[in-house]
This record gives structure tokens, C-alpha cells and sequence, in this order.
């Protein structure tokens, strides 16, 4: 099993989320990861989820997400042709004898201080799942007090756009 | 009531004002939306939400709902009192209303039409609803919802029917916006008719009927992501009739698809051509003759002999709107294992779920076996005549041998009881193949699907995929509506019938006179087969007649109802009832024919084994010249 990213566009309709979504459980996919948000099109709506699948079931689940009716389009992004982020916000333990070394160490991950108080901090950091876990690896030691983190959002390298001109018009 | 409901136009005066306005629809229409549903055009009325889904019914050309009122669609239930065009039948049980609207589509292709109230009401109709989701049957499902401002209080009947439905729809619908009721109807419509046809649920909010609202039509129809592929690709139908032509062994499987899509004629026009043996599919039953000398019946768990087999031993299955669906391939793995497979869906998702295709077509079935037509008489004339392409003769032979000789049939019981099999034998050769026969679900459904001839598509209306017990009565009821002129047999068994047999009170109140021929076994038939082969003939909760005494006596029972009762127990009084319930149509009847506990169904496959492992009867495999 590997784990594949789907830009799923849909109409920006209630309960779409709640279609797509049921969708993987009663056809028996496992989400991974599930990010919804607005696109440059008012109407449209784009759901990014990663799924653990083969080949075959791939295949399938892309076929029977294109038969919601309020699914517009469904790609694959491959990770090699794709920027892909998630956004972590980590609550770490750190008083003024280790604060510094929390800063230092984060500014390795390019990630940055958005909270700070006299026994914690909180840490935004944005970049791929490895990235994240390898950051919070080295902030373990220290203390992770809370940690909340987004789905992975997606989006395809190159000056090409999936919202094609047929979307737009739509 | 309030006052709006009162000063609004009746539906009767707004089709008037119709009729006297007539707007001219736009040449061509709008791009995006070709499909413009219905033929009238109305100018904007003011109207309660509920007059405006009566009158979207109305200009939709909807003739007939199912339904009971209640509640949340008690608005709706006004204005429809006074349509002229719609016609509204008053059943018994929600369920009830679901099957008689995917009857009345089953025999027609037309769009049926059901209604019922929030909460309760809502939910009776989730067993006819998942029923049609599996079967592809057009139906729309309108329910009354409680007010938009209780929606999320647990309301009393409030339930969720759009969350519930979801899994089990095509599409679905909550309107709370009375401005929104013509769209959600003619969308709901296109939708269920158009592409693989299938259910979609309407759920109105109380006071969106209530509201006042302006109605027109046609109203846009807005749905950019539905776009079913019609127009098979071809590239892929040159690679089909090329597969075709080098096959030695090739087998057409035809499903329900090929009923839906109205493409029985093109069909035979196919295996006419070719000289294919062809397998009809439960589903598919009637869509080539069974008279037909290359049909070869039905496949699967309970199919011929020479249907199984032609499937095993082929070399190219050609697969026309039919879904590789478990019943029909026994154990995965080794179905067919030495075919080639074309695969012709209209939906996408079919294709290479269940078996991988060599060759997958995307198309409405009918526009892909004609572009096959084309294709096909193209290369053969193309084709030298000593190059042994196109040549199926000695399969063929291979494949009459079969049928020849594994015919169905049954063996009578030895204390000459009734044989089931030989009732509706009966029932079949006495009503003839202009008749539309609606089983249930069980042995007496496969027997139905066994031994009537059947000679037409939409003969035969079934529930395959679910395998909904209740089915029956129901259905053949809305069948019965839909073609008032046909005689239509509810085919049932004595479990089944006892689960919606309340439609019998529709029936005689309505004019609906249907033809129930009751298989009695005194047992849940099917369950109890299993028992009897796999479980040790431990018969568990499947004696449906543990007392001396009939319980109920169908006789009296169809009495009460005012239906006629009749009753068979030997095969001499067959003929005789049958005829009678033929010469009655002034109300139903309904036959109680007692047959005998222990038939079963033959040939079988046990449930996820090999299609090989087929016997032809309990202990009688077929013996093969084992060449392979």
C-alpha cells in the first residue's frame, strides 16, 4: 500500500465534505490526511486528501469520487511534480534556561516563535510530513505540552492550473 | 392553513394560465444544460412552495406518486388534491410507495415517483431507495422535512434523511428555499433518468412548502460535475471487434444495463450478426428471446449449466451493461480464467472493479453494440476468408451440446404434491410473454427466473442486486399502473408476501387488479435450501407453518381484503385457477398454491467456490472430457 494525494474540486455545497468523506469509509479507503478550503473560484471548493491504496483501488476510488455529482474534478499529485505543506502548531516546554536552545533549534526547520510565556512556547512550522516529524524528533526532549496539526494541502509545479477554463465558466 | 395557500392559483388555473401565456423556449437552449425536462413552459406564477412542487411534478410529465401524506408534507398533499395531471395513489407503508414507484420504472424506463412525510415516513423508504441504488432504476423520492429553524433540534419526526440516503442515492436534496423546488425537481429528474439511471431523494422543509414563492419553468438545471459519457471511444470498439474476431471462444454477458438503456433490439441485431452465444443475466432476463437458439439462459449461482459453463470455458467475454457482480462469478479468482474480457458500462466506476478489462468501453450501451455493428460488419468484409477470423461454429456446437444436454428441470415430489416448479411453468405458458411477471426474492424468484419463457425485455421485474423480500406485491402493483393494459403476476412466496401484502388494500381501493400467485412452501424456501445443504439440515427459524392450522389462510386473507382468494394443492387444479385469475380483472386475486417443502433450486453453485464446482442437481455435477 502507498499513499497517494488526491485535489478533489468540488461545488461549494453543504454537505459535499460530508459525501466525499463517507465515500472512502463505506468503500473501505482509509484518509490519511483531509485539508478543505476555498480556491480561487468562489463556487469551487478543493478537498486534498491523502489515501493509503495500490494500484487497482486507486483507480476505483478516483472513479467513484468522480460519480458525486458535486465533484467537479479529481487529479493526482505526484509527489515529484507537487509543493506539498502541512502546518503544525506545537506548544513546548521552555522557561528561560532552555528558550534559546528551543529557538536555535528551530530556526534550523525554519520554523517560528508565534507565542511565548514564562514556561512555554508555541511554534508555527509549516513543510512536508517528514520535515514536521523530524522537528518535532528534536523537540521531544524539551517538552511538547500541545500539538495540533492541519491536513496536507497541495498544489501542482509549474505555471499550469487544475481549475481549467471549463471550471471557470462553470 | 394559512392565507397564502388560500389566494394562491389552484394547480389546475396555473396550467391554464399556461396554456394561454405559452412563452417560446429558447432555440437550442442553454449549452451546459441541453437537457430541458418536460415540454410546457410556464411564466412566473406566484404560488406557495407547495403549489410549485406540484406543478414541477406536473410540467415534468410525473403522472403518478406513490405515497401517504403525514406531517412535514402536508402542504404538499393540498395543491396535489386538485392536480388533474398528477395522480396520486394512497398506499399503505412508505416501503410500499418505493417499490410500486420502481415498478412502474421497471416496466416503463419512466421515472417513478414517490412521496412520504419527515422522520418515519422518511426512513420506510430507505429499503426501496437502496433497493433501486443497487438495481439502477429511475425513481425520485420527495420527502416533507420539519421546518427549517427545528432542523438539528431532534424535532418530533425529525430525522436526517439526506445524511441517511446519501451512501444509497444517486443524488440528493435538502431544499429549504421555496424559490429552489422546480430546480431540485428537474435536476432530480435528469439525474435519475439520464446516465446509470438510479434513486434521488428530495427532502422539502415544511416551511419552504408553505412559503410563497414564484414558479416557472423550465428552471435552469445547474450540475457541472455531472457529465455522463455517452459516446463510446473508437479507438476501443476497433480493439473490440478486433478481439472479437480472433476469439474461438467468445461469450456475450448482457445485464440489467441493456434493459435500462432500451437496447434489446440493437442486442439481437448483435448476436444475430455475429452468431455469439449470449448469457442474460438476471437483470437481463427477456432482453434476447429465451427462444432465441444462442441464448443460453442465465449464469451465475443459480444459472444453466451450458450459461455457467460458456462463461468458464470462453476465450473473450463480452460484457454489455453488467457488472461482474459476485452471484453471477462465484469465487473471483477463477472465473473465466482463460477470457479476454470487453467491457461496456456506462458508469465508469464498473469497469475493472470486479475484473480487470482488456478492453474498457465508456458508453451508453445502446450507441456502443450499434457502433460494434458498424465496426463488426465493417472488418468482417474486410476479412479474408481463409484467415478463420469471425468463426464461432464449432463453439457453438460446443455450447447447443451443453444445453442440450443439461436442459433445466426438476423432478416431481414423490408424494405428489406440488411441484413449484411446474406452477410457475404454468403460470408462464398460460399468461404468455406479453405479460410482465414481478418476483420476490427467493427460491420462488429464481424458479421465476427460471422457468418462464420470457421473450421481451421489462417482462421480468426483479430485485437482484439488494434481494429485497417484500419486493413483489408492491412492484407489480406499480407495474401494473404504469401499463395498465398488461397482465402483471406478482410472482411471491409465502414469506415474502407477508411482508408487504397491505398493498392488496391499494390494489382493490385503486383498480389495480395484479395477479399474485403465492409459491407457499411454509418455510423461508431459500434460507432453508441452505440449511438443508450446509448447515446439517438444521432447520432454524425458517417453519413459517409450525400449527396445524393455516397461519394466515391467504384464502380468507385476500377475502378480507376483497381481492379474490383461490387456492392449488395438487397439479390438477393449476391450470384451473390460473385460468380464472386470467379471466378476473375486476379486482386482484391472489393464489395460494401449497407445493412441497423440499424442492430446490438446481444447478447451483455454493457461495464463493468455483463456478466449476456447478451441479446440476444435489449430487449431480456434470461430468466433463477433462481436456484441460
Amino acid at each position: 500500500m502507498s499513499k497517494h494525494t488526491l485535489s478533489v474540486l468540488v461545488e461549494d455545497k453543504p454537505g459535499v465534505l460530508t459525501r466525499v468523506a463517507a465515500l472512502f469509509s463505506r468503500r473501505g479507503f482509509n484518509i490519511d490526511s483531509l485539508a478543505v478550503g476555498q480556491t480561487e473560484i468562489p463556487e469551487i471548493s478543493r478537498i486534498t486528501v491523502v489515501v493509503e491504496v495500490e494500484g487497482a483501488a486507486l483507480e476505483q476510488v478516483t472513479k467513484q469520487l468522480n460519480k458525486l455529482i458535486e465533484v467537479l474534478k479529481v487529479v493526482e499529485l505526484e509527489p515529484n511534480a507537487s509543493v506539498q505543506r502541512e502546518i503544525m502548531l506545537v506548544k513546548v516546554r521552555a522557561d528561560a534556561g532552555t528558550r534559546s536552545q528551543v529557538i536555535d533549534t528551530i530556526q534550523l526547520f525554519k520554523a517560528k516563535v508565534v507565542d511565548v510565556s514564562t514556561d512555554a512556547m508555541t511554534i508555527e512550522a509549516t513543510g512536508n510530513s517528514d520535515k514536521l516529524r523530524a522537528l518535532l524528533d528534536v523537540l521531544e526532549p524539551f517538552g511538547i505540552k500541545e500539538l495540533v496539526q492541519s491536513g496536507m494541502v497541495a498544489v501542482g509545479r509549474g505555471p499550469r492550473s487544475i481549475t481549467d477554463r471549463s471550471l471557470r465558466s462553470a | 392553513m394559512s392565507d397564502t395557500t388560500k389566494q394562491a392559483p389552484s394547480p389546475a388555473d396555473v396550467a391554464s394560465l399556461a396554456r394561454q401565456r405559452p412563452t417560446p423556449t429558447a432555440p437550442g437552449g442553454q449549452t451546459g444544460a441541453a437537457h430541458t425536462p418536460g415540454h410546457e413552459v410556464v411564466p412566473g406564477v406566484e404560488v406557495t412552495g407547495a403549489q410549485s412542487l406540484v406543478l414541477s411534478l406536473e410540467a415534468i410529465g410525473a403522472d403518478t406518486v406513490f405515497g401517504i401524506p403525514g406531517g412535514a408534507i402536508l402542504p404538499a398533499y393540498d395543491p396535489l388534491l386538485d392536480s388533474t395531471k398528477v395522480r396520486h395513489i394512497l398506499v399503505r407503508h412508505e416501503q410500499g410507495a418505493g417499490h410500486a414507484a420502481e415498478g412502474y420504472a421497471a416496466a416503463t424506463g419512466r421515472v417513478g415517483v414517490c412521496m412520504a412525510t419527515s422522520g418515519p415516513g422518511a426512513t420506510n423508504l430507505v429499503t426501496p431507495i437502496a433497493d433501486a441504488h443497487m438495481d439502477s432504476v429511475p425513481i425520485v423520492a420527495i420527502t416533507g422535512q420539519v421546518s427549517s429553524g427545528s432542523i438539528g433540534t431532534d424535532a418530533f419526526q425529525e430525522a436526517d434523511i439526506r445524511g441517511i440516503t446519501m451512501p444509497i442515492t444517486k443524488h440528493n436534496y435538502l431544499v429549504t428555499d421555496a424559490a429552489k423546488i422546480p430546480q431540485a425537481i428537474a435536476e432530480a429528474f435528469h439525474v435519475a433518468s439520464t446516465g446509470r439511471p438510479g434513486p434521488v431523494l428530495v427532502d422539502i422543509s415544511k416551511d419552504a412548502l408553505q412559503a410563497t414563492t414564484t414558479f416557472s419553468w423550465p428552471p435552469p438545471i445547474d450540475l457541472p460535475g455531472y457529465r455522463p459519457v455517452t459516446r463510446p471511444h473508437g479507438k476501443q470498439i476497433r480493439e473490440a471487434s478486433r478481439l472479437m474476431s480472433e476469439a474461438k471462444r467468445p461469450i456475450l454477458y448482457v445485464g440489467g444495463g441493456i434493459v435500462r438503456a432500451r437496447a434489446s433490439e440493437q442486442l439481437r441485431t448483435l448476436v444475430d450478426l455475429t452468431g455469439i452465444p449470449v448469457v442474460t443475466t438476471l437483470m437481463a432476463r427477456g432482453t434476447v428471446p429465451d427462444s432465441h437458439e444462442l441464448n443460453l439462459g442465465m449464469p451465475g449461482m443459480h444459472g444453466t449449466v451450458a450459461a455457467v459453463t460458456g462463461l468458464q470455458r470462453s476465450d473473450l467475454i463480452i460484457a454489455l451493461g453488467a457488472r461482474f457482480d459476485d452471484r453471477v462469478t462465484g469465487q473471483l479468482s477463477t472465473f473465466a480464467p482463460g477470457a479476454k474480457v470487453i467491457h461496456a458500462d456506462i458508469d465508469p466506476a464498473e469497469i475493472s472493479k470486479n475484473r480487470t478489462a482488456d478492453v474498457p468501453i465508456v458508453g451508453d450501451v445502446g450507441e456502443v453494440i450499434n457502433d460494434l455493428i458498424t465496426q463488426i460488419t465493417l472488418d468482417r468484409a474486410t476479412a479474408s476468408d481463409d484467415d478463420q477470423t469471425w468463426d464461432f461454429g464449432s463453439w457453438r456446437e460446443q455450447v447447443a451440446e451443453w444445453k442440450a444436454t443439461f436442459p433445466l428441470g426438476y423432478t416431481d415430489s414423490d408424494d405428489g404434491t406440488l411441484s413449484p416448479q411446474y406452477v410457475i411453468e404454468r403460470i408462464g405458458a398460460l399468461s404468455g410473454p406479453e405479460a410482465t411477471y414481478v418476483a420476490g426474492v427467493g427460491q420462488h424468484q429464481m424458479w421465476a427466473a427460471q422457468f418462464v419463457q420470457y421473450e421481451r425485455p421489462n417482462a421480468w421485474i426483479n430485485s437482484g442486486g439488494l434481494g429485497t423480500m417484500g419486493y413483489s406485491v408492491p412492484a407489480a402493483m406499480g407495474a401494473k399502473v404504469a401499463e395498465p393494459e398488461r397482465t402483471v403476476w406478482a410472482i411471491d412466496g409465502d414469506g415474502c408476501f407477508q411482508m408487504t401484502n397491505q398493498e392488496l388494500a391499494t390494489c382493490v381501493i385503486n383498480n389495480i387488479p395484479i395477479k399474485v400467485a403465492i409459491i407457499n412452501n411454509s418455510s423461508l424456501g431459500m434460507v432453508r435450501q441452505w440449511q438443508t445443504l450446509f448447515y446439517n439440515e438444521r432447520y432454524s427459524n425458517t417453519n413459517l407453518q409450525p400449527l396445524e392450522q393455516r397461519v394466515p389462510d391467504f384464502v380468507k386473507l385476500a377475502d378480507a381484503y376483497g381481492a379474490l382468494g383461490l387456492r392449488a394443492e395438487t397439479p390438477e387444479e393449476v391450470d384451473e385457477v390460473i385460468k380464472l385469475a386470467l379471466e378476473t380483472n375486476d379486482r386482484p386475486v391472489v393464489i395460494d398454491f401449497i407445493v412441497h417443502r423440499d424442492a430446490m433450486v438446481w444447478p447451483m453453485v455454493p457461495a464463493g467456490v468455483s463456478n466449476d464446482k456447478i451441479q446440476a442437481a444435489r449430487h449431480a455435477a456434470p461430468v466433463w472430457e477433462r481436456e484441460d
